[in-house]
């Protein structure tokens, strides 16, 4: 069990994307997890073949369990095991732990040609994840395998085949012989979730007893579902989760408080042209606009982008910028969008909509979890007008962002009306102080002054 | 589109967008973002949803318009 987040201790799993005999490379999705915040894809660390699952679904065990052993090659099944694991209960060492080398053995995969051969995990996972009915495919691969290529076909070509559907509600489906395409789906952009399969093989008179003990515990149930007593725990222990993490924070970190008001009128005036000429799924919120900003002003002010730990700071490379998310059934969740110093801002607002999706509907991955270095909130989006964060440990800083309005505005002696929003940086006094940190708030409204570069 | 159709497709975007609210419970004078707390990228993407299912595309400059459960209904009876 990885650590999916400095402050998590276990985590439960909901679901195994692999079975005994799969190949997995090292970055390959192979379980799912639900930790107390939310519900996230776990990857390998490893290469070789999946020889035994440790763990049973709904089991919930410490983080460092060993969830799954993994052999280089199916002959050294019998001696030592490389077990994939993660030994140590922070995210420093689960970070460590995922790059540290991992030898090759690329060969392994000839002695499976059966089970392996047929359809390897993250093609699975990807025709999954596109609601592509694998049995369907006809694979054109060595020994017949299904391809990546065959499933991107399969999705290209207008058939049926192509359903949204979790990949709970597709199993549920297959497990009671219900036709996906069939249903009309409630979940986010009509997929089909598990409820929606229930309320489908309902009517029929004559099958086994739907849903409960043929689907594992329904914890993770698709937010359509969410208002289960289920919900109520996750919200708890999610408010528990924040609770520990916060006062962590702030009996740890000295934290100092800035604000400043930045005019927008340049931003919201550029941003509005744009739109008007795109269609709407192509369209930008202000909050895009500032993420980049604030990532910018990050590479430019180190001090606010990074990590302090028991070697006190380390300012990162990168730029991956948490994103503050509050869940809809309560509390939040701050994933990253990493390089977002390097994106175009259209790229960035993809992400930001991708990331915010499955962050409420839980489908969130290790990585995006572990690694933010700057964490920015935009919780005034509905409503405030001043939010002053606390800083995620191990993180040095959090931006805040109000709600962009309309405000009287004075420049040169003359009074007028201009979009303005109030940001604020809550920072580590161990690692800088004021006037490093009204300069990274000062870069971020120099950047918004000329939108078009962003 | 009529008063009716027009309000299905704003109860079936909302309830898209945010499968939490129990249109029941809402009133039509509730406001989108402050009273059913939607945030400005689920209020994109129920205009996105909009758009899909109706064909009516709602500009930025007409979100003002739209901001209540009301004020969208009327807007997708005038221009569906």
């Amino acid at each position: 069990m990885p650590s999916l987040g400095a402050d998590m201790e276990h985590g439960k799993l909901v679901e195994w994307l692999v079975k005994p005999g799969d190949y997995v490379r090292r970055g390959d999705l192979v379980a799912v997890v639900d930790t107390d915040k939310t519900i996230m894809d776990v990857e390998s660390f490893q290469e070789g073949v999946v020889t035994d699952l440790l763990v049973d679904i709904g089991e919930t065990v410490p983080v460092g369990t060993p969830l799954a052993r993994i052999t280089q090659t199916p002959a050294e099944t019998a001696p030592p095991a490389h077990v994939a694991q993660v030994a140590k209960a922070t995210a420093k060492a689960a970070l460590s732990k995922a790059a540290a080398p991992i030898p090759t053995a690329r060969e392994a995969v000839e002695p499976h040609p059966k089970e392996a051969a047929s359809i390897a995990p993250p093609v699975r996972h990807l025709a999954h994840r596109l609601g592509v009915e694998t049995v369907k495919i006809h694979g054109t691969g060595r020994d017949g395998a299904i391809t990546r290529a065959d499933v991107e076909q399969a999705v290209a070509a207008p058939s049926r085949n192509r359903v949204r559907s979790s990949p709970r509600a597709r199993r549920l489906a297959a497990e009671l012989g219900v036709e996906l395409a069939a249903i009309s789906g409630t979940g986010p952009q009509g997929a089909i979730t598990e409820a929606d399969v229930n309320r489908a093989e309902a009517p029929a008179p004559e099958s086994p007893s739907p849903s409960t003990q043929a689907t594992p515990k329904p914890a993770s149930e698709e937010p359509a579902a969410g208002k289960s007593s289920d919900a109520g725990e996750r919200v708890a222990s999610l408010r528990r989760a924040i609770g520990a993490l916060m006062s962590r924070s702030k009996k740890s970190i000295p934290h100092y408080y800035l604000s400043t008001t930045l005019d927008l009128r340049a931003a919201v005036d550029w941003m509005q042209s744009v739109n008007a000429e795109r269609p709407v799924a192509a369209r930008l919120v202000p909050s895009a606009l500032l993420l980049k900003a604030a990532a910018l002003a990050a590479r430019e002010v180190p001090e606010m982008n990074g990590f302090y730990d028991d070697d006190g700071f380390r300012p990162s490379d990168s730029v991956h910028l948490g994103v503050a998310v509050a869940l809809r059934q309560g509390g939040l969740v701050a994933p990253a969008i990493h390089d977002a110093d390097t994106l175009p801002v259209e790229t960035l607002m993809e992400k930001l909509r991708d990331l915010v999706s499955r962050a409420r509907s839980g489908r969130l991955q290790r990585a995006e979890m572990a690694d933010p270095t700057l964490t920015v909130t935009n919780l005034g989006d509905l409503g405030v007008e001043s939010v002053y964060g606390v800083i995620y440990p191990p993180q040095v800083a959090m931006v805040g962002f109000g709600r962009v309005m309309e405000q009287p505005w004075a420049q040169n002696g003359m009074l007028g009306v201009r979009h303005a929003v109030i940001a604020t940086l809550s920072a580590d006094h161990r690692v800088s102080d004021g006037m490093r940190g009204a300069r990274y708030l000062a870069r971020i409204e120099e950047l918004l002054q000329k939108p078009e570069e962003l | 589109m009529n008063e009716q159709e027009a309000r299905m497709a704003a109860q079936t975007a909302i309830g898209k967008v945010a499968p939490d609210v129990d249109m029941a419970d809402v009133d039509e004078d509730s406001r989108l973002r402050q009273d059913l707390e939607l945030d400005s990228l689920d209020f994109l993407r129920l205009v996105e949803t909009i758009d899909t299912d109706t064909g009516i595309n709602i500009p930025e400059r007409d979100y003002p318009a739209v901001a209540t459960i009301k004020g969208l209904i009327a807007y997708l009876a005038a221009h569906g």
